[in-house]
């Protein structure tokens, strides 16, 4: 079995903090256990606020403030909604930056419920200016965009994922790129993050183009406009459905194209199980998928 | 103050805070306009926000801002709102109004200058209604917990939080390990007094009473 990318995000995180004196990790409990073992050189810049995730985003703010680079991790619903207000002033209004690590996502917490679930965060984020959203398919790609994000100078926020691509995409990062090509009549499938290779399978016995990103902020206009074929475009997200689709009809606006959205619609379903279980009961396993494709395709459509 | 018009719904948070920002920066805090940038000056963060005329009327003192700029206050030329925005005013360190975010960025900030070895303190203006907001009481339990040293915040008590606090302020500040002073927030000599406090190892908070207006 692969390395999970939560693993990866503590080995990744305590080798930034080794290497970089600027470099500050902000916890409200959860994650804190990855770095008992955190060499000692580091542990003063390890900070575990407790269960107070206002505070953690705040003392994030604090820390960015004199020049110091926090990379702040929590589940999502705790990281994104609970500290929203937190994250728009004591980060992003103050004019200062930190990288923001979610797991959980939409269903790896499957038996706990709504309460440990959020598939509203990359539509949340977005609505906040400056931040490039990250929403990698394995650890390969995690670790890049946790190591991109740190050496850069504005805000991230990356989304990690129990499901995992077989194999990581090699592109720039926050390109577009190319999984499959169709034919020219058939219609494009963008695919974000560990859901791509769903939709691989669920394209297999068709022609339809399917293009991945990591990266659905800022989306890769040029990219997408240089790879898209056909008049109908799919996009396929493992987060609320249609969160993407202002940015593609923004990105392809001269253009007469029909553009659909698979994703979660329903993230009350009050439903446990595991999490392939979940994924399932939200259709976004690869026969949902399929079936969402095969039906007219989509869940909205603008 | 009196050429900045337009607040005057917060008027009275803004004069109960004269006299603290004034001693702050006429005796306390260790910073120079010329040197905006000095690592070892001293934060202060004005948390609440509400009511910035007297930190304005304070800063234009000091030098920081022309006071030529107090007149236009909130006006679309202006660079003064009706609340601080770090980004247009010289010497200020965060932009507030939102109310129980100061702390917490009070906290980061102290541990940072920990971190550098820097000679800074951090100052945390706050209001005895800020002090409703659940965020500033996760950020109170942090830095008693954490033992932020550094840190000094100083409660403005003009008796504005709806429920208000049995047992007093500085209770709330002590049960998390903070050192604490209750001062006459009219008296300069006795806010100083509080303000310069020995505190090793753990935060202190100055609770200046200035009573309301009848």
């Amino acid at each position: 079995m692969s390395e999970t990318m939560r693993d990866r995000f503590s080995s990744v995180a305590t080798d930034l903090l080794l290497r970089d004196k600027k470099a500050v990790v902000v916890l409200a409990a959860i994650g804190a256990s990855s770095f008992t073992d955190a060499p000692k050189t580091v542990r003063n810049r390890i900070i575990d606020v407790g269960i107070r995730e206002q505070a953690m985003i705040g003392v994030a703010g604090g820390l960015a403030l004199e020049g110091f680079r926090p990379i702040v991790m929590s589940y999502t619903p705790f990281l994104v909604e609970r500290p929203f207000e937190q994250i728009k002033l004591s980060l992003t209004h103050q004019g200062v930056h930190a990288t923001l690590v979610s797991i959980g996502g939409s269903w790896d917490a499957s038996t706990e419920g709504r309460t440990h679930q959020a598939p509203e965060d990359v539509a949340v984020m977005s609505t906040l200016p400056g931040w490039t959203i990250h929403v990698p398919g394995t650890s390969d790609e995690a670790e890049q965009a946790l190591r991109l994000a740190h050496e850069s100078s504005t805000s991230h926020y990356i989304r990690l994922s129990g499901d995992q691509n077989a194999a990581s995409v090699d592109v720039r990062p926050g390109a577009i790129s190319i999984l499959r090509r169709g034919s020219d009549h058939g219609p494009t499938v963008l695919a974000v993050g560990p859901i791509s290779d769903a939709v691989l399978e669920a394209v297999e016995r068709t022609d339809a183009t399917v293009l991945y990103t990591n990266v659905p902020r800022p989306i890769d206009a040029d990219g997408l406009r240089a790879e898209v074929v056909g008049s109908e475009i799919v996009v396929v997200e493992p987060y609320l459905v249609g969160t993407s689709v202002a940015q593609v009809a923004a990105a392809l606006s001269d253009r007469p194209m029909r553009i659909k959205a698979i994703g979660v619609t329903d993230p009350e379903l009050s439903h446990y199980g595991t999490p392939r279980e979940l994924r399932a009961v939200h259709g976004l396993d690869t026969d949902g998928i399929r079936t969402a494709l095969e039906h007219g395709i989509a869940q909205v459509a603008s | 103050m009196s050429v900045m018009t337009g607040d005057e719904k917060h008027s009275e948070a803004s004069t109960s805070t004269l006299d603290v920002l004034w001693t702050l920066y006429d005796r306390v805090l260790r910073v120079d306009p010329d040197r905006l940038d000095d690592p070892d000056r001293d934060r202060f963060f004005l948390s609440k926000g509400h009511g910035p005329m007297a930190y304005y009327a304070v800063l234009a003192t000091k030098g920081f801002i022309d006071p030529a700029v107090l007149a236009g206050f909130s006006t679309a030329e202006s660079p003064l709102g009706h609340h601080p925005d770090r980004r247009r005013i010289p010497g200020v360190e965060i932009s507030s109004g939102s109310l129980g975010q100061g702390l917490a960025l009070g906290i980061g900030s102290a541990i940072a200058l920990g971190l550098s070895c820097s000679a800074g303190r951090v100052f945390v203006l706050m209001g005895d209604g800020e002090l409703d907001e659940g965020s500033s009481h996760e950020a109170i339990a942090v830095a008693g917990r954490l033992g932020i040293g550094r840190l000094t915040t100083v409660v403005i008590d003009n008796q504005s939080s709806t429920l208000g606090w049995p047992g007093g302020i500085a209770s709330r500040f002590a049960v998390e390990g903070w050192t604490t002073r209750v001062v006459d927030g009219r008296n300069h000599d006795a806010i100083e007094g509080a303000l310069t406090a020995t505190h090793v190892d753990v935060p202190l908070a100055v609770v200046a009473e200035v009573g309301r207006k009848p």
